[in-house]
């Protein structure tokens, strides 16, 4: 009894990362590096992962390709509450898990309707804006509806992801206003990672 | 163990392209982080690489870490190709990463630079990665890394001004000539690397990523593809590039970037491009300027 326990715990936290480490987390820090490039464009991501749900694959190559010992990483409640997620992670990557969202390099979002705000997270400071956080947000389709214009975008390009929170677009326009400090997104689909960094700009479309 | 040894000394192998994973993925975060806030100077933990300071240490980082195995890598020296530096970081990276090499500005998806930027328009899909000495623009008017790191932060640039003011009073024109300032998305005024000014224009709005390097003042920053990057100016004394009297005297191109070669000790001088590949490229097109050998006679 106690046998099968043990088994079924560490075939779930043992779940496979990469298959070659040093490939597989440049081509996923590649889409990563070309999604905050260009803003509004999702970059495949290659992702042979079987995460304990409701982790998806392309969110857990982003953070196994990027994640390590100096890496907080606070987990949303709808991850939190699965311990295989922390388990997998720990086991792949070696971040602390912590709780409190203001410590987090990385935060890994699996319902972005229920998200804390932004202010919740890392914003770096006046003198170290790249000690703000990167909020990894699983989201189900990219869809359109919005506008990017800003570093990266050649004139306009049109954008939408869902589920994201309602008042996205007012998140977003408070996020510029900080610029240069604010949080940096990257939003893991099926099959491809899109990025929103602090500098894009984001309208009604 | 000993399986691969060859007249007894063990194989050397190397993790892929040099640098341990984790070292890539701290420069990795520092590219992310650079990428967001375009022109500010993100501090990473530079590593000894088995080259001296000042022959690229910060561009070979920045390329080891987003270097992928189907990347095709040039690297250019002032414009050269064949020049020390540019042969022995290729060489690098064709030995610790296995990958394809070019000199053609148009085939490479990375591109490793020391102080020039390609004649050959970029593309969309390619990476121009800077070599970079000093990174920061304000060192030589404050050497304090917390006054500038705060100048920075007030984005007062104040000084910057004063200093290209300074060379009108003194030369009637901003004698600056390399290394000339930009401010970049309208926030960060930033140091484009000893590139002559001539190839600032090529920043401003460029198809490519661009990403700066330094090893021992272990800085990282980049300009995304798209981006408004402005040379510092004023009303009255606007940014000019220089021009030059002669075209290419090898592949007669006007409008491109010259190296004054010295031929004799008599005053006898020539100008041809610092772009090596572009030149060859005009050449094997057909072109010829008054001192290419004439055709038929072979280079």
């Amino acid at each position: 009894m106690s046998v099968t326990t043990l088994d079924a715990s560490l075939t779930s936290c043992l779940a496979n990362g990469f298959i070659d480490p040093v490939m597989d987390g440049q081509a996923s820090f590649r889409a990563a590096m070309w999604a905050l490039s260009r803003p509004g464009r999702v970059e495949p991501i290659a992702a042979a992962l079987t995460p304990p749900p409701p982790l998806t694959p392309e969110a857990a190559a982003l953070v196994l390709a990027l994640c390590d010992y100096e890496t907080p990483l606070w987990l949303d409640p709808a991850l939190a509450r699965v311990p295989e997620v922390a388990a997998f992670l720990r086991f792949h990557t070696g971040a602390p898990v912590v709780e409190d969202a203001a410590e987090a390099r990385f935060a890994l979002i699996a319902e972005p309707l229920d998200m804390p705000g932004f202010f919740d997270f890392a914003q770096g400071s006046p003198e170290f804006p790249d000690t703000s956080a990167t909020l990894i947000l699983q989201v189900d389709a990219f869809t359109g509806g919005l506008v990017l214009e800003g570093p990266g975008v050649n004139g306009r390009a049109a954008f939408g992801a869902a589920p994201l929170p309602a008042d996205f677009i007012e998140r977003m326009a408070e996020n510029r206003a900080g610029f240069p400090l604010g949080v940096d997104l990257l939003l893991a689909g099926p099959g491809g990672v899109a990025g929103l960094p602090r500098s894009v700009t984001v309208k009604e479309g | 163990m000993n399986a691969h040894a060859v007249g007894g000394m063990p194989e050397i192998t190397y993790n892929f392209a040099y640098l341990d994973e984790q070292t890539k993925r701290m420069i990795r975060r520092a590219i992310l982080k650079a990428i967001a806030v375009p022109g500010y100077q993100v501090p990473f933990a530079a590593r000894e690489m088995p080259m001296p300071y000042g022959w690229g240490t910060g561009g070979v980082q920045v390329t080891a870490a987003v270097l992928g195995p189907d990347d095709v890598l040039k690297v250019i020296d002032q414009g050269a190709d064949d020049t020390t530096n540019a042969v022995a970081i290729r060489g690098f990276f064709e030995k610790t990463a296995r990958v394809a090499t070019t000199t053609s500005a148009r085939e490479a998806t990375v591109i490793q630079t020391r102080h020039r930027i390609p004649e050959t328009p970029l593309s969309e899909n390619q990476i121009l990665i800077y070599q970079v000495p000093i990174p920061e623009p304000l060192r030589f008017l404050e050497p304090r890394e917390t006054e500038t790191r705060q100048l920075h932060a007030l984005a007062e640039y104040g000084l910057m001004h004063v200093k290209l003011y300074e060379d009108i009073a003194r030369h009637g024109h901003i004698a600056t000539t390399y290394a000339y300032p930009v401010e970049v998305a309208g926030r960060y005024v930033m140091d484009p690397s000893p590139i002559p000014k001539f190839d600032n224009p090529k920043l401003d709005n460029c198809p490519a990523l661009q990403l700066f390097g330094a090893g021992r003042e272990k800085r990282i920053y980049a300009i995304p593809p798209y981006t408004k990057v402005r040379s510092l100016d004023f009303e009255d004394h606007p940014f000019k590039v220089q021009r030059f009297a002669k075209p290419c005297a090898l592949c007669a191109a006007t409008g491109v970037y010259l190296d004054e070669v010295i031929l004799d000790d008599k005053g006898g001088r020539m100008f041809v491009c610092s772009d090596t590949d572009y030149c060859n490229g005009r050449q094997e097109a057909g072109h010829r300027g008054e001192m290419a050998a004439p055709v038929g006679e072979g280079a």
